[in-house]
């Protein structure tokens, strides 16, 4: 029973179904319990938390990430699993507290002020989510002075930064000048990307990394954790 | 079941109703007059005895007849002839169904080139950097064989797009001669390919030993008339108007035969034809329709495919220009004309002018791949592996031909518009649009592994170099490498020993256990 469920929750994780009613890609799946119902599952048959993570949702992904390498799955299914594994760490998230667990960081993300883009900043959310990221995603057109207090409360580890216009990217660069006015700059770590963000120019700014896409964000975040 | 092809929903004319009339109307006055030359004595006479007025053309170097062909004639042939041919294989899930009054098209090599294109990478230094080294793809053409050919074969067989083999390269070993080139050609290509094999033949002397061959394959008489894995394209007619006198003897046999042929016609726009579009496509139409009254009156019923190569001439040097987009315009003018007889039509496209495979030769043979088969043809010679006006074949370019067909194939897939459909998309929408980051991308997953997404074009990289053609190598090396269904042993056997001239060096069973 216990194999049972913790095979299953795994499964639905590489089929990328949330909950019941999603379709995942083989055929027949629909109606069936996904991550959710099965995390939820897990917990009132008193499954320990670090089996369900591991076996069940890290397992699962290590699988996606295999088949992502190997072209036979592509972006879509990443982030269905990456979704997935989102709702069952926010099921679990309470119980981790009760446990004193660690989430992997707190990341706040926003698309910045003047700035309307957000396919790539949500993308990049759901994989930081399925990662085991807190993420506080604040949305578009964000402007800096929310950005800043929102770093002064939260206390986020990372602060991701978005813009696809040559023309609004540069407000970057004044969003870590604004942090390092009030005193936070130190207390972050910036990530900036986007169509127009280039390496060259994350470094201009003083940023302290350049994210070609959500799975290089992923790399960059196991680099600076690795380092911390 | 026969292959699918791909059904063009609503193919692309050029011509509107009236023009068409225009053309048949001119067409038939030209078969009246000045009607066609013959310069064989057996199909003046059939033309003869069926009421065309047929003369002695006394002051030409060669005995010929003229012949004025009456409209009613062309009328009763074009009723005769089948308006749907079937196009056999030896896997008969590879079989076609060619109708007239359906424009599904499916795609054949072709066609007979002199030369084999060898592709060889060479490694350079660069001056100023000696330390990198990058590799440079050379071509090298040289004279091709029936090994050339039997590789071509196979790897035919293994492109997806393709639904029919038109012998690729012009046999040219020094043990082949007149008499033997026919059977070694036929062989090396049904050998090599499951899938339908077309070929024109080098002399009538060996139309029997061919025919033999395929009835030892597959079945005698009815057997072979019901699934016939081999058909013919035959040039009977020089432009303008012109019966030559040895392809129209073998037309006339073919169709005694009952088995299907190609008339196929070519005449260059500017010099063989007139190079403006009424006058080119009035001539062809006019010189195709006398061939294919020619079968009928010769055998009522011969599966005949209306073949129409026209082509514009280069004004450079005078030789064909197929990349010319007037090419197009006649070549899907044809098209049409074929429909308005619901007569199954043998097309012509993606010749290139470009010597070697690259941007010159993708850019003008896509052209007319899409041009030409959106007007829907059903036979379509779309030259696979052709390069410079039909004179090289490049594996290479074949591969790369199929990714382009493949893509064509996709493109041509009807929408999916329905009223199951679009509850479907509403719903998607709505529950889109209730969350947070109003994305789409989970819905797209069964669609991805269930096929129905296009894939990306097969053959790009992923820096800033253009690996196009060294990727396309590496495939074609692959799809070599797979193995092909051959004859099996003991039909091997019999068709060495009943068919004379047949290289040993062909039979794959000689020597082993």
């Amino acid at each position: 029973m216990y194999e049972d469920i913790i095979a299953l929750l795994k499964e639905n994780v590489i089929q990328g179904r949330g909950v019941s009613n999603d379709e995942g890609i083989d055929e027949d799946m629909m109606g069936k319990p996904g991550v959710v119902e099965l995390t939820q599952l897990a917990l009132e048959s008193n499954i320990p938390l670090q089996v369900i993570i591991k076996q069940g949702l890290t397992d699962g992904m290590q699988v996606v990430g295999d088949r992502f390498a190997s072209k036979e799955y592509f972006i879509p299914d990443m982030l269905a699993s990456a979704e997935a594994v989102s709702k069952a760490m926010d099921i679990l998230r309470p119980h981790l507290e009760k446990a004193g667990v660690a989430s992997n960081g707190k990341f706040v993300i926003a698309t910045v002020k003047g700035d309307l883009h957000d396919i790539g900043k949500n993308i990049v959310a759901i994989l930081l989510r399925g990662a085991g990221y807190e993420v506080h995603d604040l949305g578009i057109d964000v402007p800096t002075k929310k950005i800043v207090q929102l770093v002064r409360e939260w206390k986020p580890d990372f602060l991701g930064l978005s813009a696809l216009l040559t023309t609004t990217m540069v407000i970057m660069g004044e969003i870590i000048e604004a942090l390092k006015e009030n005193g936070l700059r130190d207390k972050v770590k910036v990530l900036v990307g986007g169509a127009a963000v280039s390496e060259e120019f994350a470094q201009e700014i003083g940023a302290d990394a350049y994210c070609m896409d959500g799975f290089h964000a992923l790399e960059v975040l196991e680099k600076f954790r690795g380092g911390a | 079941m026969p292959r699918e092809g791909i059904l063009v929903q609503s193919p692309y004319e050029r011509m509107t109703k009236e023009q068409v009339e225009q053309i048949h109307r001119a067409s038939m006055q030209i078969l009246n007059d000045p009607g066609v030359i013959s310069f064989n004595r057996e199909a003046a006479e059939a033309f003869h005895s069926n009421g065309a007025e047929v003369t002695p053309v006394s002051d030409a170097d060669k005995l010929c007849w003229g012949i004025k062909i009456p409209q009613e004639l062309v009328l009763r042939a074009i009723e005769s002839a089948p308006k749907i041919v079937k196009l056999g294989a030896r896997n008969k899930d590879n079989s076609l169904i060619l109708n007239g009054e359906e424009p599904r098209v499916f795609f054949a090599s072709g066609s007979e080139t002199n030369f084999w294109l060898d592709v060889v990478f060479e490694t350079y230094t660069k001056k100023s950097t000696p330390s990198i080294e990058t590799q440079v793809l050379e071509f090298y053409p040289r004279r091709g064989t029936t090994f050339d050919l039997c590789q071509a074969a196979h790897l035919c067989e293994h492109l997806k797009s393709l639904d029919a083999f038109i012998r690729s390269v012009n046999i040219q070993d020094k043990d082949i001669t007149e008499d033997n080139k026919d059977v070694n050609k036929f062989f090396a290509s049904l050998n090599n390919t499951t899938k339908h094999v077309m070929a024109g033949l080098t002399t009538l002397k060996q139309l029997d030993n061919v025919v033999r061959m395929a009835e030892i394959v597959i079945g005698e008489g009815e057997q072979l008339r019901d699934n016939p894995i081999i058909s013919f394209i035959t040039c009977l007619v020089k432009s303008p108007l012109q019966f030559v006198d040895d392809t129209t003897q073998t037309l006339i046999e073919i169709s005694r035969r009952g088995l299907p042929v190609v008339v196929a016609v070519s005449p260059q726009g500017g010099t063989t034809a007139p190079i403006k579009e009424s006058g080119i496509v009035a001539q062809i139409n006019a010189e195709i329709l006398a061939g294919i009254t020619l079968t009928q009156l010769v055998n009522k019923g011969t599966p005949v495919l209306y073949g129409s190569v026209p082509v514009r001439a280069r004004m450079d040097n005078l030789y064909d220009s197929y990349a010319a987009p007037e090419s197009s315009q006649y070549n899907i003018d044809c098209v049409q004309m074929a429909r308005f007889y619901k007569l199954p039509c043998y097309s012509t496209a993606g010749v290139c002018d470009a010597k070697i495979p690259g941007i010159q030769s993708s850019i003008e043979r896509l052209f007319s791949d899409i041009m030409v088969t959106l007007s829907g043809p059903q036979y379509l010679h779309c030259a696979y592996g052709l390069l410079d006006n039909n004179a090289t074949f490049c594996p290479l370019q074949a591969v790369l031909d199929d990714a382009h067909f493949q893509m064509i194939k996709f493109f041509l897939k009807p929408p999916q518009i329905n009223e199951q459909e679009i509850p479907n998309t509403l719903k998607q929408i709505r529950e889109v649009m209730g969350t947070s980051q109003k994305l789409y991308i989970r819905y797209i997953r069964r669609m991805l592994h269930g096929g129905q997404l296009s894939a990306p074009y097969p053959f790009e990289s992923d820096g800033l170099e253009d690996n196009v053609l060294a990727l396309a190598h590496k495939r074609t090396q692959e799809l070599l490498s797979l193995p092909v269904e051959h004859i099996d042993p003991a039909t091997t056997s019999r068709v060495f020993t009943d068919i004379p001239g047949i290289l040993p060096r062909l039979n794959i069973y000689e020597g082993r256990a």
